[in-house]
């Protein structure tokens, strides 16, 4: 079997989740001898592309196209980024620039041979049904996110109409969690029978001890504080001003607590100066976007991980923290809820209810231990094996149902 | 012979409210959720008493008419009849009417169905005679008959026990303690002089506590003529088929609709059509029959779960860890003479809360998971340290108190003031 898969730029190259996602499926896939053409966005005039590295003498063909398209692009980010430029093939609007990389994906569908179409979150559906309608093949579209996770109740229009008519054309739906699932049949209409939940994972030797590196960190450990850990863009949809309000709430009953805010983004700004406001400013850090042994390493610093997401598709991350031996707090408002157990859970508002369970993990030890363990243990089964096992399954079913018809 | 010994455990907890650290100093009524949960200790109990204890006792009662033979035995944890009295006397008098037949023996346990023999004999003894106490009072009868909670039990416990004054006492008919022996005789417990000990036909007992509505089960359905077949074929190899479990047995774990009270109705008659066959209490048991052989338990066993050990209260680092804190106030909490102080140090004590704590196969959605009021053994650990450290607050504000000379309460920092 052979897929066509509309893709994106995997890890180091890119900046979030589809990434990983991407990397870690179709490496999995890959193991499991799927021959796919993975085709992505991409910006020839910078270096050669990390998937070549990736699937040197595997079975997987790439197929690159010059495009100003990035996972998370909003009509305003895709506005700076091709502002800077004088290049003349990218178009000058993002819908407009989905859609030309749509044609191009027609193009491709037109040139090569395949089975079944699997198109990564919206801005590739365009491409998933281009190709659909040139070769007739069965589409796969995988929601990673809706509209409403990225802008709340403020949705782009027309980025929903597009998500609407990729799911509706698409012969199947994957759900990245059954919490997307409900999104996607309440909000999109779209019939529960043709949504398959598979969650996200992780690969366990990604993340093999590495030497520690020297962040500083260590030396408030050594003065007795505790770290409290939020890794992710900082941005409405993540809830690191939640994170702010309940760290005001733990600092009044324990002041020996460093918050960690590891990631960059539009609400850069405005969290910083809500630190300084709740005069909690000098026991939240700043760290930046981190990435590999420098993530690593503040993970197993860390006392505890909080996801405080108003609303998370699924949610890679805490799988990370609970990998690297992390106990984790989770925003119920998450995919991840449902895949780890042992963890800690809350709703993303209930402020008060995450500050008692953050002071629970640093007072009692046996509950960090606890949860460290367990957890540790338990993200082991969640794996892109598992993953690619179930996309496989759901491939051999369209293919069938396709030479049923035949 | 056979004889068939009923034994029906009669508890529920007093389950912990969510409670927070901004709780701690603010708020003492620990036990007290108003709210729709199943944290609410009030709700809970009037929603299983209408649904097991009030019918089965009422299937029992017209069972006990209609064969003057059967007999039967209730163990009570003290905490259940506390609450019986609050918030259902009329099931109280339900279980009195019962007793009263003359045909029902009630068992000792401790008083807060607690697990106080792992870590003090001397708070167990306490709470063995308090629920001494209290069955004296509701019942107007002393038990002659010990079962330990969760039917936890070794050689050391069936010493003590026998120093007490009773003549028999419960255990799990666990396999690795039996060996080829067979449960279905009377045992004498190694280190003792007269105590005997009955041990739980877990096979049978469980194929009615637990099988009884599954259908992936080979011998689903499961009926009253089936089941009495299997008892009386232990005729010529055994003397006494001890049947061991939980009353919410009856229509809580097993729901109506699975058939489980037209069982009851038809088993006693079933039974009885073998004309050997007959029914005794755990009293009458040890009284008709000699112990076959001395039984050595060094080890502790328990009724729960496959392993049959302590695994369920103490198997991971946060039960340890509450279990140790919490008895750590135990002589600080017994001499502050402080009896709200005491009351609520106790209800610490009863083993549910250990129970919801515990992380063996939580993430495989089983029996743990369905009997824990609390979305996960993480909360439930919360909430009681948060709960312990109030506590704590409390004997620190009675020491200041005593030491400012306005408390007629003794002996705080510890040292036996019994």
């Amino acid at each position: 079997m052979k897929i066509l898969m509309f893709g994106w730029e995997f890890p180091p190259y890119n900046s979030g989740g589809l990434g990983v996602a991407c990397l870690g499926l179709t490496r999995a896939l890959a193991s499991k001898d799927v021959e796919l053409i993975f085709v992505l966005p991409y910006k020839m005039d910078l270096t050669i592309p990390n998937l070549r590295l990736v699937f040197a003498n595997s079975r997987v063909k790439l197929r690159p196209v010059d495009s100003l398209l990035i996972p998370y692009s909003t009509v305003t980010s895709y506005q700076q980024l091709f502002s800077g430029l004088s290049s003349k093939i990218y178009a000058n609007g993002l819908l407009a620039e989905v859609n030309r990389y749509a044609l191009e994906g027609g193009m491709i569908a037109g040139k090569e041979s395949f089975d079944i179409i699997h198109a990564h979150d919206w801005l590739s559906f365009g491409a998933g049904l281009a190709a659909k309608k040139v070769s007739g093949k069965p589409l796969i579209v995988h929601v990673h996110a809706t509209e409403f996770d990225r802008s709340g109740e403020n949705i782009n229009q027309l980025v929903y109409n597009l998500e609407k008519e990729g799911m509706e054309e698409a012969d199947e739906v994957i759900a990245v969690s059954q919490y997307t699932k409900d999104i996607i049949v309440e909000r999109y209409g779209i019939s529960p029978d043709k949504i398959e939940v598979v969650w996200n994972g992780i690969d366990p030797e990604d993340y093999q001890p590495v030497q520690p590196e020297d962040n500083g960190l260590s030396h408030w450990k050594a003065l007795g504080y505790k770290i409290v850990l939020f890794v992710g863009r900082i941005t409405m949809q993540k809830g690191p001003d939640y994170f702010l309000q309940a760290a005001k709430k733990v600092l009044s009953y324990n002041p020996q607590v460093i918050f960690v805010i590891a990631g960059s983004g539009d609400m850069e700004n405005q969290i910083i100066s809500q630190a300084a406001s709740l005069g909690i400013s000098d026991k939240v850090l700043f760290a930046g976007f981190l990435r590999g042994n420098e993530l690593n390493t503040v993970y197993r610093i860390a006392d505890l991980f909080v996801l405080p997401s108003v609303s998370e598709p699924f949610g890679i991350v805490p799988l990370e923290a609970a990998v690297n031996g992390t106990p984790v707090l989770i925003s119920k408002q998450s995919g991840v809820s449902e895949a780890l157990t042992h963890a800690l859970k809350v709703d993303f508002w209930d402020i008060d209810e995450m500050a008692d369970k953050i002071l629970a993990v640093l007072n009692n030890p046996s509950l960090y231990g606890c949860l460290k363990e367990n957890g540790q243990r338990e993200v082991q089964k969640l794996s892109w094996k598992e993953a690619a096992r179930k996309c496989i399954s759901i491939y051999h079913k369209l293919f069938s149902r396709g030479e049923d018809n035949a | 012979m056979p004889s068939v010994c009923f034994y029906f455990q009669v508890h529920q907890p007093f389950r912990i409210k969510k409670y927070r650290i901004f709780d701690i100093g603010q708020d003492h009524q620990y036990f007290e959720d108003h709210s729709e949960s199943n944290l609410n200790n009030k709700k809970i109990f009037q929603k299983v008493a209408k649904k097991c204890y009030l019918p089965a006792n009422e299937v029992f009662y017209e069972l006990l008419q209609k064969y003057p033979q059967l007999k039967l035995s209730f163990s009570f944890s003290g905490i259940f009849l506390d609450a019986c009295e609050t918030f259902y006397p009329e099931l109280l008098h339900s279980f009195q009417k019962l007793v009263k037949t003359g045909k029902v023996e009630v068992l000792s346990e401790t008083y807060y169905h607690s697990l106080s023999f792992l870590y003090s004999p001397q708070e167990f003894i306490s709470q063995v005679k308090m629920h001494r106490q209290k069955i004296k009072k509701i019942f107007g009868i002393t038990p002659k008959v010990f079962r330990n909670t969760e039917l936890i039990y070794n050689n050391d416990l069936a010493k003590v026990i026998e120093k007490l004054g009773y003549k028999g006492i419960l255990a799990e008919g666990a396999d690795h303690v039996l060996g080829w022996q067979s449960p279905n005789f009377v045992y004498q417990p190694k280190g003792v002089k007269k105590l005997k000990l009955l041990c739980k036909n877990y096979q049978l007992s469980d194929d009615i506590a637990f099988r009884f509505s599954s259908k992936e089960w080979g011998e689903y359905p499961l009926t009253a003529p089936k089941f009495a077949q299997w008892v009386s074929a232990i005729n010529g190899n055994g003397e006494v088929v001890n049947l061991f479990m939980d009353y919410e047995t009856f229509g809580e774990h097993q729901w109506e609709d699975t058939g489980i009270f037209k069982f009851l109705t038809s088993l006693p008659g079933e039974i009885l059509k073998h004309p050997d066959n007959n029914f005794v209490t755990p009293l009458e048991a040890i009284a008709k029959y000699q112990a076959v052989a001395e039984l050595n338990v060094p080890q502790f066993i328990s009724w729960a779960d496959i392993e049959r050990d302590l695994s369920a209260w103490r198997s991971n680092p946060i039960q340890e860890d509450a279990l140790e804190k919490l008895y750590s106030l135990e002589k600080t909490v017994i001499n502050s003479g402080d009896d709200k102080l005491i009351e609520d140090w106790r209800r610490l004590t009863t083993s549910d809360h250990f129970y919801y704590m515990c992380t063996k196969w939580w993430n495989d959605g089983d029996v743990h998971k369905y009997f824990n009021p609390y979305s996960s053994p993480y909360e439930a650990f919360i909430s009681f340290m948060n709960v312990l450290s109030d506590l704590r607050l409390r004997i620190d504000s009675l020491k200041k108190d005593y030491k400012k000379g306005n408390s007629k309460t003794i002996n705080l920092e510890g040292g036996c003031g019994l």
